[in-house]
């Protein structure tokens, strides 16, 4: 993993300063869109891929995204097969943004876990076919090495269930992952609050990624600031190098030198 | 993506028409349209658009020049909010 004086990281061809990642999904308008992304300071977004509403004339969400500053990174949620991840790929392809595209073959509706073994196997193929495949994947040590070894430039473990804001599930794990993989990490689902972002980015994930948990709070635009400073406080936090947990006391006033 | 279509059979076209399924509804369009010709009938003219044309991705060079025929099933994506 490449990383600089100026603590940006690169991916691809591209070099990001931000290490926060926002979902376009579940907003209640693109006018919270559009500010809820410039408040999160990402310089990357997700999107989804959809049939064209015949009806309606109404502008998309492509309005609400500035793509001078922001790259677009499509998704194949909603896909269950591999054979689906890669079709929805190619149609991403044939709307010119195809620089990264976001895998998730999902195994299961009422989890959304992913199918680690199909989200290989699409990796493999679309990897060979030039895509730059991030992809959403289990926080399994195994599928995240697997993923490396098929071509894929970094992988994103899930927290806890897509949508479900239940944080940081199994730290444990994400440091393993973080530890044994080298390669950016970006932790993707399951965040629900400020502080899950800053635990993840305290374990050394290299990004954060979040929707609902930014798009469901109370006050989205002020919760997608929250999450910026969390990843960066997360961010500052790892790179100071926290002090050791211990058992017992050890005071931080001086021993010697107390009155009689 | 689902690839189940809505089931609602295209009714048979009648003469200068053509039937075809889009986005998984029956509609009738005018006969002789390309590709691009329906976008611009269906308003999306100038629009990022996707087309899968009987399930195999139509791409953007071609839409000029494909023509539509009677039972084609079109699959027309663009990109929506999501996560």
């Amino acid at each position: 993993m490449t990383s600089h004086a100026d603590d940006s990281w690169t991916l691809g061809a591209r070099r990001f300063t931000s290490r926060i990642i926002v979902g376009t999904g579940k907003y209640a308008s693109l006018d919270e869109t559009r500010a809820a992304i410039a408040a999160s300071g990402a310089e990357m977004v997700t999107v989804a891929l959809r049939r064209v509403d015949l009806a309606s004339g109404a502008p998309t969400v492509l309005d609400a995204i500035d793509r001078s500053r922001v790259l677009l990174l499509p998704n194949t949620a909603g896909c269950y097969t591999a054979d689906e991840a890669i079709r929805t790929c190619h149609l991403a392809r044939e709307l010119g943004m195809d620089e990264m595209i976001k895998l998730e073959v999902i195994g299961d509706p009422k989890t959304l876990f992913p199918d680690n073994a199909a989200t290989v196997e699409a990796a493999r193929v679309l990897v060979k076919d030039g895509f730059t495949v991030l992809p959403y994947c289990g926080d399994d040590l195994i599928t995240c090495k697997r993923l490396i070894d098929v071509g894929c430039p970094a992988v994103m473990p899930l927290a806890a269930p897509i949508g479900s804001g239940l944080g940081i599930r199994n730290p444990h794990v994400l440091k393993i992952i973080i530890d044994e993989i080298h390669a950016p990490v970006i932790v993707d689902a399951g965040v629900g609050t400020a502080s899950d972002a800053a635990v993840a980015m305290e374990l050394g994930a290299t990004a954060v990624l979040m929707n609902t948990g930014i798009a469901q709070a109370k006050k989205p635009v002020l919760m997608a600031e929250a999450m910026r400073l969390a990843v960066e406080a997360g961010r500052k936090s790892f790179l100071a190098g926290r002090m050791p947990m211990r058992a017992y006391a050890n005071a931080s006033s001086p021993l010697v030198g107390l009155i009689e | 993506m689902s690839s189940t279509s809505t089931p609602g059979a295209a009714a048979p076209a009648t003469a200068g028409t053509l039937a075809l399924t889009i986005n998984g509804e029956a509609r009738t369009v005018p006969a002789g349209l390309t590709i691009a010709g329906l976008i611009e009938h269906l308003g999306l003219g100038g629009k990022r658009v996707a087309v899968e044309r009987n399930k195999a991705i139509a791409p953007r060079a071609s839409h000029a020049t494909t023509d539509l025929v009677d039972g084609d099933t079109l699959e027309l994506v663009t990109f929506v909010g999501g996560g």
